[in-house]
């Protein structure tokens, strides 16, 4: 890195590396080392009412501390969860106790928790314990919900939580008068985030200045933080919540709060001891949360050239047992369907649905994957009706770069116009035909075919709403040290935020990266914060960061200025030193403009001698202006209008088994916008994780409920995760940078974005190689073979008909 | 009833340990709760994703699914024992940030081991190979790309000293 050169845009190492390479990094099961653990009984039914909970038999476990069941509970501890995000269509919103009353409703509800001095202990106790039940009829699965010949909860008609309609134009009107019509039914799957580190908590009272101070793998420590508090009725200030290195999180840990997050703080207090709790792999499948699942119904109307003249969609989402998140992932897929197409008319109609399972909130990609694989099925279906090809379908309903911004005319997930900022959609096109060769194919498919190999090309589009407020914020101190002190509340799980904030202020401050120290996710740093979910991070925060680092710097160079007997216009910053621009020599180190800017009485060291009441001020003047503060620290917030809209385009090309149709990937490749790139290398891992996930989800990832409710797979062991082998050997990337006009440094966000086509892009191209509509995802080698088996009777049923 | 105690003796990353364990206690627990050495992650606790992975005589093994008095007498290298004695990264350490191989950190102590190990087997792995090489670890973060890239990476920087003791 050359002096004065710029940080941002660089692909360099990640700072937090070499801690996390040595065995250094903190997780949440690091911690505590001293602290006793707690254990949960869960639910074994999908669907009981509890007639009795006999803990007798667990009393003499050796080192057993405390049990604590729903009728121990009192206060606002004893009320349901929060319905976090309200919505006015939402008629019938239940959450689950901390502890269940009366009723379970998914295998896996925590029903007691138990605390002993180990946890191997606390599972002993948790194992004697005895609940009898009297067993429900579960309600497993979206036909057996949406039939509702039983109920999840006995006073929801239905098993309807929300019915919802958004509409723009006549979309039944334009499909009735178009030219060509078709309809399309489609399914997606559960799956889940399934980080490789699960959840946990640890919990520390301290009896003598009765504060709690708790640490969480969430991905929210200021939405714990409230939570908690109100919980326990302890004031905001008596309570911290510090996010330890988190080992993944992709959506599930933005919940809040877990049962846990208010069991393990609650057992603290009342036994006076650091309490633990540390997930296991079954727990996390059983109790923590899923996503994907839903049905869709799809009508559309276009002219000949496969103009969308209407557009009509019906689906049903699975919520699970409880609807703690509210409706934003059904929401996502109603709006973010769309992707980058300008459809003439659309209506879109959705029911929320409870089922005997785990709770469904958001998993990267959160309610787009199954929207994108709508809106793509669509297109290829009219490709294949007007017989044009499947990209130019796509590229004749774009919108195009000069209707940006552009309204769809709907609301999205944050309350607010669904408003498209930016982007190219043409240009992101072109770039992925070129990468794949999108024009060769042909006659390479027609190579393939003939020595007989079935290979397929497939193609999805998709636009994703990053950077959803409200807000973040951020703070930037520069210490006596020259040193460089950096946070900001939301949190980090592996995407590499101490990077690329540093990146951010480097570049901003002129200091070197290795002098920047960043902290995230700790409410005693930053208490005002929402959290990291829909690719809002670097939007967010780098953009409060950035605001925040521009106004020290304003600092810096005021007080700068008065040392140096200069303008401020005239200084510059390179390499932590403050000098004259082309004055060499004249200069001051940010260290000591720190200790200049807080005028001291007392000298604590050498340094700090400079800004005493005998060597600095202008007598005439107070020490600290009226308008300034002391200390050389900038703090501001960034509160964006609206969402940023990242795109991308994927292609893959597969090559099926003749025999036992399995799917092989031959290439996977990219083209994405996120805008503004801070570190090239870590949007690319961004993708390749996202992708591998894409994968994930087409071809191997789904929970195996049984008509019972009990997960069958629920183990590494038999839910189907990805190893090297499942993954394409090299995803091929390239990238389009449309700044955002909404931010100060043009950010889109790229979290999801490798996950959204995955669906969508395997059914594409699956379909192309087999010459058959895929239209339900995941698909297994032993699906596909049975669909080809029903097409092959089905032809031959055709051919024998006069 | 308390449980009854087991004597145990092992090496860890080079120093001697005595203790007493239950007969229960997995090596994988005694390691990051009795000894402290927390770099070894645990990510399923039934032996399919290797995050607990550690060298056991050289060998990886799963910590999760070895009992910790079953080790007696062996020698156990662990993640905080892969850099050299004065800090300095191994060549695989190095390879996984120069290539970006880690983003959470959890599945790559897991990782670091079984890499160490295969590259002392097979110093000049082909891409076929390190795929192989990491086939039985799962991460969910990196799509292993990078990974795959950091294995070829340390092989090159390595010259064959893949570290760790
Ligand atoms: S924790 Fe040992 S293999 Fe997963
Ligand atoms: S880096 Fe997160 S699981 Fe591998």
């Amino acid at each position: 890195m050359q002096v004065g050169s710029s940080y941002l845009g660089e692909p360099i190492a990640r700072v937090e590396d070499p801690r996390l390479l040595t065995g250094g990094g903190r997780y949440l099961d690091d911690l505590g080392q001293d602290a006793v653990e707690l254990a949960v009984l869960r639910s074994p039914h999908a669907h009981a009412r509890i007639l009795d909970i006999d803990v007798s038999g667990a009393i003499d476990v050796p080192g057993l501390l405390a049990i604590y069941t729903y009728d121990d509970l009192s206060g606002p501890l004893a009320e349901p969860l929060p319905l976090l995000i309200p919505h006015p269509s939402i008629s019938a919103g239940r959450t689950q106790y901390v502890l269940a009353k009366d009723e379970v409703n998914y295998v896996g509800e925590a029903i007691a928790v138990v605390v002993a001095e180990n946890r191997y202990l606390a599972e002993d106790a948790a194992e004697r314990i005895e609940v009898s039940y009297e067993l429900l009829p579960p309600v497993v699965g979206l036909v057996a919900a949406r039939e509702a010949q039983q109920l999840v909860h006995r006073d929801v008609e239905g098993n309807v939580a929300a019915h919802f309609v958004q509409q723009v134009g006549d979309a039944a009107a334009a499909i009735a008068a178009a030219p060509h019509r078709l309809s399309l039914e489609l399914s997606v799957e559960r799956s889940a985030s399934t980080p490789l580190e699960g959840r946990g908590v640890l919990a520390r009272w301290d009896t003598d200045s009765q504060r709690l101070r708790v640490w969480t793998s969430t991905q929210t420590a200021t939405g714990v933080r409230a939570a908690i508090a109100a919980r326990l009725g302890l004031d905001l200030g008596s309570v911290e919540v510090i996010t330890p290195d988190v080992g993944g999180g992709f959506g599930v840990k933005i919940v809040h709060p877990w049962p846990e997050e208010v069991l393990v703080p609650m057992a603290a207090r009342a036994l006076g001891r650091a309490v633990k709790f540390t997930e296991d792999r079954r727990e996390h499948f059983i109790s923590s949360a899923h996503e994907r699942a839903q049905l869709h119904e799809v009508e559309v109307g276009f002219d000949d050239e496969g103009h969308l003249l209407g557009l009509s969609v019906r689906f049903w989402h699975d919520n699970g047992a409880y609807l703690p998140y509210g409706l934003i992932v059904p929401i996502i897929t109603s709006t973010q369907l769309l992707g980058p197409y300008k459809p003439a008319a659309y209506r879109v109609e959705f029911e929320s649905l409870y089922t005997n399972t785990v709770i469904v909130t958001p998993y990267r990609g959160a309610g787009r994957p199954q929207g994108v694989f709508a809106m793509e099925r669509t297109m290829d279906a009219i490709a294949a009706e007007l017989g044009i090809d499947r990209a130019e379908v796509r590229a004749r309903n774009f919108i195009q770069p000069e209707e940006m911004p552009y309204d769809h005319g709907l609301i999205f997930q944050d309350g607010r116009p669904l408003v498209y900022d930016s982007g190219d959609f043409p240009a992101t096109l072109d770039k992925l035909k070129a990468l794949v060769g999108w024009d060769e194919w042909p006659a390479y498919q027609a190579q393939a075919r003939a020595s007989g190999r079935k290979v397929g090309l497939g193609l999805a589009c998709y636009v994703e709403g990053t950077g959803v407020g409200p807000y973040e914020g951020g703070h930037v101190q520069i210490e006596t040290t020259g040193k460089v002190k950096v946070s900001t509340g939301l949190t980090s799980q592996g995407q590499g935020h101490q990077t690329a904030f540093a990146q951010i202020v480097a570049d901003e401050l002129g200091v070197a990266i290795s002098d920047i120290e960043v902290v995230t996710g700790d409410t005693r740093r930053f208490p005002y914060a929402v959290g990291t979910f829909a690719s809002r991070a670097a939007v967010m925060s780098g953009s409060a960061i950035a605001l925040a680092a521009r106004a020290a710097r304003a600092k810096i160079l005021r007080v700068a200025a008065d040392a140096l007997e200069a303008a401020a216009e005239d200084l510059e910053i390179v390499d932590g030193m403050v000098r004259v621009k082309g004055a060499p020599g004249n200069e001051i180190a940010l260290g000591t403009v720190a200790v200049l800017s807080n005028p001291l009485r007392y000298a604590f060291d050498e340094a700090s001698k400079a800004a005493t009441q005998f060597a600095v001020g202008d007598p005439d003047l107070p020490p600290v202006a009226e308008d300034d503060e002391p200390g050389l620290e900038g703090k501001d917030y960034y509160s964006p209008l609206r969402s940023t809209f990242a795109n991308g385009m994927h292609a893959v090309i597969v090559e099926t088994d003749p025999d036992t149709a399995e799917v092989a990937i031959l290439r996977y490749c990219v083209v994405h916008d996120c805008g503004t790139l801070i570190n090239p290398r870590i949007v690319e891992g961004q993708i390749h994780g996202g992708v591998a996930q894409g994968v994930a989800g087409a071809l191997y990832e789904r929970m195996a409920y049984d008509e019972s409710g009990q997960l069958q797979n629920a183990s590494f062991m038999d839910f189907l995760m990805p190893y090297v082998s499942e993954v394409p050997e090299r995803i091929e990337i390239d990238h389009l940078e449309t700044r955002s006009p909404l931010n100060p440094l043009g950010i889109k966000g790229a979290g999801e974005a490798g996950v959204i086509p995955g669906a969508a892009v395997f059914a594409s191209a699956i379909s192309d190689a087999e010459g058959f509509q895929i239209t339900a995802m995941p698909i297994s080698p032993s699906e596909l073979f049975e669909l080809r088996r029903q097409h092959a009777a089905n032809a031959a049923q055709k051919g024998t008909q006069p | 009833m308390t449980e009854q105690l087991h004597e145990v003796g092992l090496t860890v990353n080079g120093a001697a340990y005595q203790a007493e364990v239950p007969a229960r206690r997995l090596l994988s627990d005694f390691l990051r709760h009795d000894l402290r050495l927390t770099g070894t992650h645990v990510g399923c606790e039934h032996g399919v994703c290797g995050a607990c992975t550690v060298l056991v005589d050289g060998v990886p093994m799963r910590s999760c699914l070895l009992l910790a008095v079953s080790v007696q007498g062996q020698h156990v290298t662990t993640v905080e024992g892969l850099a050299a004695p004065d800090g300095t990264l191994s060549a695989v350490q190095r390879a996984f940030q120069e290539c970006h191989g880690l983003q959470c950190g959890f599945c790559t102590a897991g990782f670091l081991t079984t890499i160490t190990a295969g590259l002392r087997q097979n110093p000049e792995p082909t891409i076929e190979q390190a795929r192989e090489m990491i086939g039985g670890n799962l991460c969910r973060c990196t799509g292993y790309q990078n990974i795959v890239a950091a294995v070829l990476r340390a092989a090159e920087i390595g010259g064959g000293d893949a570290g760790g003791e």
